[in-house]
């Protein structure tokens, strides 16, 4: 199994670069989740919970791929990453109003519709780690298919 | 630059910038809050207040609520527990910040039953029964006329109050106040004068009782 070296040197560094970027993105979704609960003080709900489940091994999972790189990595990370992406898209949803409400699982704590923030207006922290979700499939599919032998 | 350099580079870099935002976040939340609270000291409890607890208390919760706040149903079990943990060391006093639809309606009921002598029972009965009528999506603050009369309140004259223009200057007033104090999200809590700036049951209680350290 060396198909992680191969194509030219150019395409092993636009292969790492593709899963390095993966790794920034788990990196600042998860750090940024941390800090809007620990800093800020915003107390996350059960949903946001599960998502925090399917990003943080992310952070590690790319991290050991990228010090030696691994073409398995994206097998390993996508169930997680999707995962996280249909739970993000979920809560997004609930969070517009979209799904009605009756139908969620939160009972206890924080409700999951929450306001805490709205970036420039629209941008709530579900629809954020919705975007981080899909950037994050994004980058593998496209790593997928160029490690595709 | 070695890739791996890179990763641990770029791990630093997040991590500190994590560190650095926490501490101006932090403290700029503490300074901010803080200082509002002792600007706007008056604002803090008005004459008109409604109060739980011994007058004699030396640490006073001020709490702005919404009747139709979930967190604000949540955090009410757990406020009667401090006070029953310290007989005769706490007094609560309510005020509203009605940010959730149909919430100003709900805080007009609550004053109006005031007036009947029935306003911790009404409260009461408005948490118990909130998932009724302030779900999110379709608040119905009307359906709360169905339980009002468990409490054998003269609903007539409950009505007639709602009316009342002292009742709307008071929820005002106090609204007024919320937004002088920066208090964004029920429920907000002063301990004493002190902001309740990380919010949680563990900050609430750690505050309350440095407070009851500080008095008694």
């Amino acid at each position: 199994m060396t198909n992680n070296k191969i194509g030219t040197d150019h395409g092993a560094n636009r292969n790492w670069t593709i899963l390095f970027l993966c790794w920034i993105v788990a990196s600042v979704a998860t750090l940024g989740s941390l800090f809007f609960s620990e800093v800020m003080g915003f107390a996350p709900c059960v949903l946001c919970w599960y998502q925090r489940i399917c990003i943080y091994p992310l952070v590690l999972i790319f991290g050991v791929g990228l010090f030696s790189f691994d073409a398995g990595v994206v097998k390993y990370s996508l169930p997680l990453a999707i995962t996280g992406w249909c739970i993000a898209l979920y809560h997004t949803l609930l969070y517009q109003g979209v799904i009605p409400k009756s139908i969620q699982p939160c009972s206890e704590g924080v409700p999951c519709t929450e306001k805490y923030i709205e970036l420039l207006g629209f941008l709530s922290i579900p629809l954020l780690s919705f975007l981080a979700f899909t950037a994050i499939i994004a980058l593998l599919y496209l790593l997928r298919r160029r490690l595709a032998p | 630059m070695k890739k791996t350099h890179i990763v641990v580079i770029s791990a630093l870099l997040l991590l500190m910038l994590f560190v650095l935002g926490s501490f101006l976040v932090k403290g700029k939340q503490q300074d901010s809050l803080s200082a509002l609270a002792r600007k706007n000291a008056e604002a803090l409890v008005r004459d008109h207040s409604q109060t739980a607890g011994s007058p004699d208390a030396k640490v006073v919760i001020v709490e702005f609520m919404d009747p139709g706040c979930e967190t604000c149903r949540a955090f009410d079990p757990f406020i009667k527990q401090m006070m029953a943990a310290y007989p005769g060391k706490i007094r609560l006093v309510i005020r509203y910040a009605p940010l959730h639809h149909g919430a100003d309606f709900m805080c007009a009921v609550l004053e109006a039953a005031r007036k009947q002598g029935k306003y911790w029972e009404t409260l009461q009965l408005m948490y118990d029964t909130q998932p009724q009528w302030a779900d999110h999506h379709n608040p119905q603050p009307d359906r709360i006329w169905q339980y009002l009369p468990r409490l054998g309140l003269d609903l007539k004259k409950l009505k007639k109050d709602l009316d009342d223009p002292a009742i709307s200057r008071l929820i005002a007033q106090d609204m007024a106040d919320a937004r002088a104090l920066d208090v964004r999200k029920t429920p907000g809590f002063f301990v004493n004068g002190k902001p309740l700036v990380r919010f949680g049951y563990e900050q609430l209680q750690a505050l309350i009782e440095g407070e009851l350290r500080a008095n008694y």
